[in-house]
Order: structure tokens, then sequence, then C-alpha cells
């Protein structure tokens, strides 16, 4: 059996501190293949962006601890040294940051920031890189490329740097792009027009393409399949209809419930999941998600407390990690939020 | 009809653009604020939403008087406070109060939540200073927090617990007008509908007039009846909110309700409309998915 594209199986990293083991991703696995989208959702402090930086290695020699395999066509990347990591960041794996302003370097003018990426893996010469640079400027949409070439990052508004950062990403036409929250900086209008333009490009370079977000309206719009994680771990995993539709977590069927769109009663009150996020630090040796759960008396016993529930799959393709038995929520009747004691 | 708590009247902010060199003129201005005009009623919510640099967080500023408006009225409770000093603007801080965006800058990470929250009172020597705490747990009961935790610094509570904090220290003198800028922009999605909750209780249980600045539309709406679209520095339409949701009359409105992406339409699929506003015309793209 061919493994797919990419194949992250049962990552692991953990940052030590003076107080303790920091568990920010524990035995996390996925996979994506060319030309789809996974999105991966969670709240600040999940571990999503940890779990994807590890992709390019962005956490080589610092104190992390990383374990597990990172298969890219058939390669683990874990296993690579730090210069055929370096060959393959930006080239074969590229990253998208959430904020522009802060990734871009204000003292360099767009068009030495996007061809140096150009140049690092091209044996090219300065004028060709420029070139190469306009090029995706306008691919991107910036008008008048020629011009804003030679720009500074504080010349170009938040969209246009967002758009830099993707002509940045994709100069080497990477094969997996990670996008980190690229929409959350921005305004509703452009974000729209970003997400379009990623999945333009990703159409027309067959991008694997994943994508990091907390806003599952993004993921609704853009992605094939989602992951979603809490406090480390997966909780579910499937394709976004049935997440969407049909979510098995207690958590995922929380965070649908608790955004309201443009056609929910405004008269009732939004539906909160109650509490927050546990800290990772020494997290709790059961489900992870039990002390907010409204679901949590369905369940005999103390086991959500005590016994961390297995990622099982409960339809083709369809992941949850959860200690209920029964698998459509819908025919549960959950407790008030209300009445869930928070500690 | 009686008359509106806020009432304010072809606002205008311009911000001066400064020349570089040694000796700096003013060489121009920025409108930030342009000719606004809205009212709020007493315990009524008014949305302001408009993309960034619109000016939406400048009125805020400039209603709770951070900034100094270039002309135009303000007028709350009768008085028109726009050119008032801050001596004079002293009393009224205590009815109009802000909440911020970010719970991790507004709050001083040096003072005690008790200190922060119990410094209206120490400011306006309200409250004796043996019943201040009693004041302050009391609040602190109200958005939902531990009364015990007053001895405890912001560093020790999660971001949706500093909002509550921040939300706390804003109620601390009975305000009458709350300015909220983009109150859970900053947080995760499972908490902002709690300070949502929270907000709209309290606007109920103390008839608070918000002026609710945020970005997210469906949050808006739901906080809010009346909605006003800012538009570099104007508003474009004020309308209620069934009416701007249902029938928007600016082409900058269509564009962002067009602009917000909806769930449950995504996986159901069809067409999707987007429109983007050039501030002349409306350029319609239409994708099937």
């Amino acid at each position: 059996m061919t493994r797919p594209f990419l194949s992250v199986e049962n990552l692991v990293v953990h940052f030590p501190t003076p107080d303790g083991v920091v568990r920010a991703t524990d035995g996390l696995s996925y996979t994506v293949e060319p030309g789809k989208t996974l999105g991966i959702v969670g709240e600040s402090g999940s571990g999503k962006s940890v779990s994807s930086s590890a992709i390019l290695g962005l956490h080589r020699n610092t104190s992390a601890q990383v374990s597990g395999r990172i298969w890219l066509n058939d390669i683990d990347l874990l296993t690579l040294s730090d210069k055929e990591m370096q060959a393959r960041r930006g080239k074969d794996v590229a990253m998208i940051f959430q904020d522009p302003l802060s990734a871009l370097h204000p003292y360099y003018t767009i068009g030495d920031q996007v061809a140096e990426a150009y140049r690092v893996h091209n044996k090219v010469s300065k004028k060709a890189a420029r070139d190469r640079a306009i090029e995706m400027l306008d691919r991107v949409g910036i008008p008048n490329p020629q011009l804003r070439v030679d720009d500074y990052p504080h010349q170009f508004s938040g969209g246009m740097r967002q758009r830099a950062m993707i002509a940045m990403a994709l100069i080497n036409d990477p094969q997996l792009l990670i996008a980190d929250e690229p929409t959350t900086a921005l305004d509703v209008t452009v974000q729209a027009q970003i997400l379009d333009l990623l999945q333009d490009l990703q159409r027309e370079f067959n991008t694997a393409l994943i994508m990091i977000t907390h806003d599952l309206g993004v993921i609704a719009e853009v992605a094939d399949d989602v992951l979603v994680m809490y406090a480390g771990r997966a909780v579910e995993y499937g394709t976004t209809k049935q997440l969407l539709t049909a979510p098995a977590m207690p958590y995922t069927l929380g965070l649908i419930q608790s955004v309201p769109d443009l056609s929910s009663d405004v008269n009732e009150p939004l539906r909160p999941i109650p509490g927050n996020p546990p800290s990772l630090l020494d997290p709790p040796s059961g489900c992870a998600f039990a002390p907010r759960c409204t679901f949590k008396h369905l369940v005999a016993d103390n086991l959500p407390d005590t016994v961390m529930p297995e990622l099982e799959e409960i339809a083709p393709g369809h992941l949850r990690r959860c200690h209920l038995t029964e698998h459509d929520l819908s025919k549960l009747t959950p407790k008030p939020a209300e009445e869930v004691e928070v500690v | 009809m009686s008359t509106p708590l806020l009432e304010v009247k072809d606002l205008t902010m311009h911000f001066p653009i400064r020349s570089r060199g040694l000796i700096p003129r003013t060489v121009g201005h920025v409108p930030a604020v342009d000719g606004v005009s809205f009212s709020i009623g007493a315990g009524e919510a008014l949305g302001l939403v408009g993309e960034s640099g619109s000016g939406k967080s400048t009125t805020g500023r400039l209603i709770t008087r951070l900034h100094e408006p270039t002309s135009g009225q303000i007028i709350f409770d009768g008085q028109d406070i726009a050119g008032w000093t801050p001596r004079q603007l002293k009393p009224l801080r205590r009815d109009i109060q802000m909440i911020f965006q970010d719970p991790y800058t507004s709050l001083n990470p040096r003072h005690t939540v008790g200190e922060i929250i119990g410094a209206p009172l120490e400011i306006h020597k309200l409250v004796p200073k043996q019943g201040r705490l009693r004041r302050v747990q009391e609040l602190l009961e109200i958005v939902g927090l531990n009364p015990e935790h007053y001895n405890r610094y912001p560093h020790e509570f999660s971001g949706g617990q500093r909002q509550r904090i921040g939300i706390a220290r804003a109620l601390t003198m009975q305000p009458r007008l709350l300015v909220a800028d983009e109150p859970v922009s900053a947080l995760d999605v499972s908490i902002q509908a709690q300070i949502i909750n929270l907000m709209k209780d309290l606007q109920k249980e103390f008839n608070i007039a918000f002026l609710f600045i945020a970005h997210d539309l469906a949050i808006v709406r739901h906080f809010c009846p009346q909605i006003a679209v800012m538009y570099k520095g104007k508003i474009v339409e004020n309308a209620p909110r069934e009416e701007l949701y249902t029938n928007p009359q600016h082409g900058y409105t269509r564009s962002l309700l067009s602009a917000v992406p909806d769930m449950r339409q995504a996986v159901v699929g069809g067409r999707r409309e987007r429109i983007r506003y050039t501030g002349k015309e409306e350029v319609v793209t239409t994708t099937e998915r």
C-alpha cells in the first residue's frame, strides 16, 4: 500500500519547563493528499500551531521534545538532518503565518523578501529572481507589481501583506502549504478575497493545504477534511460534511452551537461551552474535555475523569475520542450549560 | 419619543499629518471620522461595524472622550460634552465606561484584580474604604468570577476570565453607557458566547446602553437591534438589524454581508456570490461549489 502524500503519525511535541512538561501535542495522526485541504480547528493552546510547525522542523534546536513520524512523499521529515530539512523548508513545504506584519521584515522591500525565498532554493541571478517575484505578486493579485515590488511592508495594507506572504510561500511551487490562521488578522471582506485566492492557487498548483483556524465558517468554506484538536489531542476527525452535519464529539458540537450565524434567532441567548480550556501543564489523565462536557452525566461512573478515551472510527473515515456509546448526539439530552460545575 | 441617552451630531475627527524634519509642521489631515451622526437610547444597543481604518474605534474613543473631536456634538444626557475639559469630564466618566478588545494588555499586570476593579471607587471616592472590598466581591460575583479571587493577579486568569474582569471594572461606577470595542474578538470561540451572554444579561439587569464596535457581523446582529455601517470615516447605512441583513441599501454593506463565511450554507453547497465594493461600484463574482 502506498503511503498518503503527507502522513503524520503519532506526533508528540512536549516542552519541558521549570514547572513541568507542557504536553502541547500528544499522539496526533492525520493525512493530507495533493489538491486537498485539511482544516485543523482548535482554540488557543490546543496544539494546532505547534503540531504544524513541527512539519517544517521549526522545533529543531529548541528544548522541545518531538517524536513520531512525519512522512512527506515517503520520507520521514523528523529523521532528516538540519541541512536536509533546510533544503525542503520553503521549497517542498511552506507556511503562511497569521500576522503578516510581524512575519515580514520592515527593513527590506517586499520584492527582496519574496525573491529571497526563490534565490535560496534556486541558482538564479538577482534579476531573474526579481522577475519571478513580480510574476508571483501579479499572480496573487497585487496591482502594479512592477512598482509595488520596491515597496516596504508598511506601505502595504493588511490584505496586501498577506498576499505578499502567499506569494513568498508559493514562489517555489511547494507541494504542501500550511496556513496558520491566515485571515484572523484581516477584515471579513479581505478574508473572503484571501480565501478565494488560496483556493484558486491550490487548484492551479495542486497543492496540499493545511488550514489552521478557530473559525468554523472558514473551515466550512475551504476544507475537505477537518481535524478538531482539544488539549493537544485529536478529538474528532472526518470529512467537513460529517463533522459539521453530524458532530459526534460534544466539543465539536459545542463549537458549532456557540457560533451565531446570520440567520440564528436573536432572542435566544447564545449557547456557549461552559468553563475554560485546560492547561497543558499536567493535563488530567482522563478525557480533557470532561470538566466542560454537558454529556458527561450520561457516561457511567467517573470514567471520563480517569480514563482517556481512544480515537475510534464510528463511520468510514469519521473518528472521535469520546466515552459516549451513542454516536448521534442529537439523540441525547445534554445538561443545561449552567448546571455544569466548572472548577 | 423621549430624548436619547446619547446623540452624536456631525462628529468629525481629523488626525494631523506631520512633515518630517527638525521642525515638524502639519501638512495635511486624515479625516478618520467624517461627519458621523447617530443616537442611542437608554438601555439600547447600537452596533458599529466596518473594516479596519473605517473610523469605528476612533468614534468609540471620541464618545468616551479619549480623543478630542475636531468638530461636532456629543450630547450625553442633554449636555454637549464635545468641548469639555478633563475637569468637567471627571464626573461624567462614571456614566460612560469602556470595555477594551485585548484583555491581556488592558489590565495592569502589577495590580491585583481587587485593585483594578476597586480603582474607580477610590478615584471617585464613592464608597468608603471599608466598603470597597465588599463592592469588588459583589462585582466579581456579577460577572461570574469567584469573589474570593480579588487578591489574584491578571496572569492567573484565562482570556475569558480577564475579559470578565475588564467588564467588572467598567461596571464599578454603574455606567449608563458602555462603549465595547471588539470585546470578544481576542477570545476563543467557545468563550465568546459566554461573554456576549454576560453582556446581554447585564444590559437587561442594569439598563445599560451599549455602543458595540465589532467586525463580526453575526455577533453584532445577535447583540444589537440597530446597526450602523461605517466606511471611510462615514456612516453609510444605519438600519434595524432585520432590514440591514435582509435588504442592505449600500454597496459596502452588501459586500460585507457577502463575505461572511456561512457554515450551514457551505455544507449544503450551491451558488456563492461575493461582492467587492470598490468605493464606486460593486463587482460580483459567483462560484459554484
